[in-house]
């Protein structure tokens, strides 16, 4: 059994224009120790399915139907109390621009013993040796445990966020855009440790990034995302050497890179498509150089044709 | 191509001071740019790369005498810019030099239609008449994909997404057909599938107008794309410059080797050795007056130490490295 099995998940936001149809119908599961990314464009729901695994959604938004199952329970029906139960003990987060998340009238180790005393009593010399012990895991200098956070630099201050992630022995950890305000050295550094740990505590991690090559680096599997819907998701391999979603191809085509041949950078027209009005059928239709009749009537169902290769479309090419 | 660079920058830099308090005399400088030098030709892109706090937004605003240089010479279309002073040579620099922001939504008054912003230049060099300006401003839109331009004319900046509005700040920039565009990270802010368009449409206003661009960036993928030559800073210092493919594919500064180790790959299949290197970047406040990079130098001697902050050699042709151990 999956560890983390999202199916079939809608969740929309109200607006005063109307529903915001974030996430439309999305699967998908992370095994134990694994870790899978997840990259789209802004506005693909990437992170709004985070906020749902999470349930850190804001008071307008509402998950419609679709089932979280965390080790086979749901997490769709429980209350905030029992939510914050799963929190940090099971799921726990680093979030985008983590010079925000810290707050800067606390010491970085008071907030994270603070974090760690609500999960598990104990007294504050011992939170303290555990607080030590996470910043060397993150691989932070606990000598600095006591300062503020604007004493840190960013890229220490990502590595406290990541420390305060781990206090409570997560078995996920959802990374969202967790190194894109970071400089490309600190990055590396950054992400390197992610792996290490997530080998080392045996963790399951969900990367969550616009950078595919970011994503390249860090995941065993990749899930593509377009405008609320889960396009393709297989291995890492797969989704780079033979994806077959016309939209993974034109994201793959699109992103430059500094290796290897330097290849043309091919422009896909358009722009992605208002959520509150989605286009009729395959929602990446209007911009897709292979639609047919059909895509703009009717839904591709995701379905999985090959062991751990799926994908949502009527047209699927290889290249 | 003409052979005579279109600008030249001699032993460019630039110092802060920094307060320490509000009657305390200052007694630190930050040295955000020092001793840098380039030229670019007409219809040439030299690239800027660097981390944050490295000084190529600096070296940039300091082209287009946003700020006055320190120290240094910068010569454009043979006129001393340092000499400028109000009048007609200036007024020509500033018609001639123009610039293309980060992020599409902090460069542009949301209360203004697009017909204000992209015609602000004109208005301001009293290029014109209404009539006239409109046609321009119409025609500048069109140039950079945004048509039929009639329907864009009289929309708002926040009617727009990123892309679009990164187009309207190029075409801000291009209305009045300058010689010189510095783009600071122009696309940075945008999506892949959005990005790819504004880096083509860069590359053919560029050849289509024989643009010589400064294109300051932090990511050295599109750097790959973006530019003829690349420079690259390090606190302050140019550590690095020379053709592209040359700086890219076969670095020889050590902090160009490890940044450029340090860039993810999109292929899961390549395995990446990051070359370690030590600590961070600090800033450049009072740096030591040898090589600032040796702190964290993999390769540092002593002769590192004892010597002044090393010059750009050249070690191959049109590349140039400013490192003693390379």
């Amino acid at each position: 059994m999956a560890l983390l099995d999202v199916k079939d998940l809608v969740m929309h936001y109200k607006t005063r224009a109307g529903w915001v149809q974030a996430i439309d119908g999305v699967s998908v599961s992370v095994d134990r120790g694994e870790a899978i990314g997840l990259v789209g464009e802004s506005g693909c729901g990437k992170t709004s399915l985070a906020m749902s695994i999470l349930k850190l959604l804001p008071k307008n938004a509402s998950i419609k139907s679709g089932q979280i199952l965390f080790d086979g329970s749901d997490l769709v029906p429980l209350n905030e109390d029992q939510m914050r139960k799963h929190r940090w003990e099971h799921i726990s987060m680093v979030f985008q621009a983590a010079m925000n998340s810290l707050n800067p009238v606390y010491t970085v180790c008071d907030q994270i013993v603070e974090a760690i005393q609500y999960h598990i009593p104990m007294p504050e010399k011992q939170a303290r040796a555990q607080v030590a012990q996470l910043f060397e895991v993150a691989g932070l200098d606990p000598g600095v445990m006591d300062q503020y956070p604007h004493e840190y630099s960013g890229g220490m201050k990502q590595r406290a966020v990541i420390a305060m992630a781990l206090a409570c022995h997560p078995d996920i950890i959802i990374a969202d855009e967790p190194t894109t305000a970071l400089d490309v050295i600190v990055q590396d550094r950054i992400l390197s440790r992610l792996d290490d740990i997530r080998h080392e505590l045996d963790m399951a991690m969900i990367y969550i990034s616009h950078d595919i090559a970011v994503i390249a680096e860090v995941s065993n599997r990749i899930g593509v995302m377009y405008a609320g819907r889960m396009m393709e998701i297989a291995d890492a391999v797969t989704i780079f050497q033979h994806p077959v979603h016309p939209y993974t191809q034109a994201l793959m085509s699109a992103f430059p890179s500094i290796r290897g041949e330097k290849h043309d950078l091919v422009e896909l027209g358009g722009e992605p498509p208002d959520l509150i009005s989605p286009p009729p059928g395959c929602r990446f239709h209007p911009r897709c150089p292979a639609k047919t009749a059909v895509c703009a009537q009717d839904e591709p169902p995701f379905t999985e044709p090959g062991a751990g290769h799926a994908f949502a479309c009527f047209n699927p090419r290889s290249r | 191509m003409s052979e005579r660079p279109l600008i030249t920058v001699e032993h460019l830099s630039k110092s802060f001071p920094l307060a320490t308090g509000l009657f305390s005399r200052v007694r630190h400088h930050i040295h955000a740019v020092e001793d840098v030098s380039f030229h670019i030709k007409a219809g040439e892109t030299l690239g800027l790369a660097g981390e944050s706090g490295c000084g190529k937004t600096t070296t940039g605003k300091l082209l287009l005498r946003l700020i006055s240089p320190t120290g240094g010479s910068i010569v454009f279309a043979g006129r001393d810019v340092r000499a400028m002073r109000d009048g007609d040579a200036l007024t020509w620099f500033r018609r001639q030099a123009q610039m293309v922001f980060q992020d599409p939504y902090e460069s542009m008054n949301p209360r203004k239609t697009l017909y204000d912003i992209v015609s602000e230049p004109l208005s301001v060099h009293h290029i014109g008449n209404i009539v006239e300006r409109q046609r321009t401003v119409a025609d500048s839109l069109a140039r950079v994909g945004l048509a039929p331009p009639e329907t864009f004319l009289f929309r708002y900046p926040h009617e727009l997404s990123g892309g679009q509005r990164q187009r309207v700040a190029i075409a801000r920039a291009m209305v009045i057909n300058p010689l010189f565009v510095v783009a600071d990270e122009p696309t940075s802010m945008l999506d892949v599938s959005i990005r790819t368009g504004v880096m083509k449409l860069l590359l053919e206003l560029r050849t289509q107008y024989n643009l010589a661009m400064l294109y300051i960036t932090h990511d050295l993928a599109v750097a790959r794309y973006m530019c003829d030559r690349l420079a690259v800073m390090y606190l302050g210092r140019m550590v690095e410059h020379g053709e592209t493919e040359q700086v890219l594919q076969n670095p020889l500064h050590p902090y160009t080797q490890a940044l450029i180790s340090a860039v993810p790959v999109p292929d899961p299949t390549i395995e990446r050795h990051a070359i370690p290197i030590k600590g961070s970047v600090s800033r450049p406040v009072d740096p030591p007056p040898y090589c600032r990079f040796t702190e964290r130098c993999p390769i540092a001697n002593d002769a590192c130490r004892d010597n002044d902050h090393p010059g750009l050699q050249q070690k191959e042709e049109g590349h140039y490295v400013a490192c003693y151990r390379a």
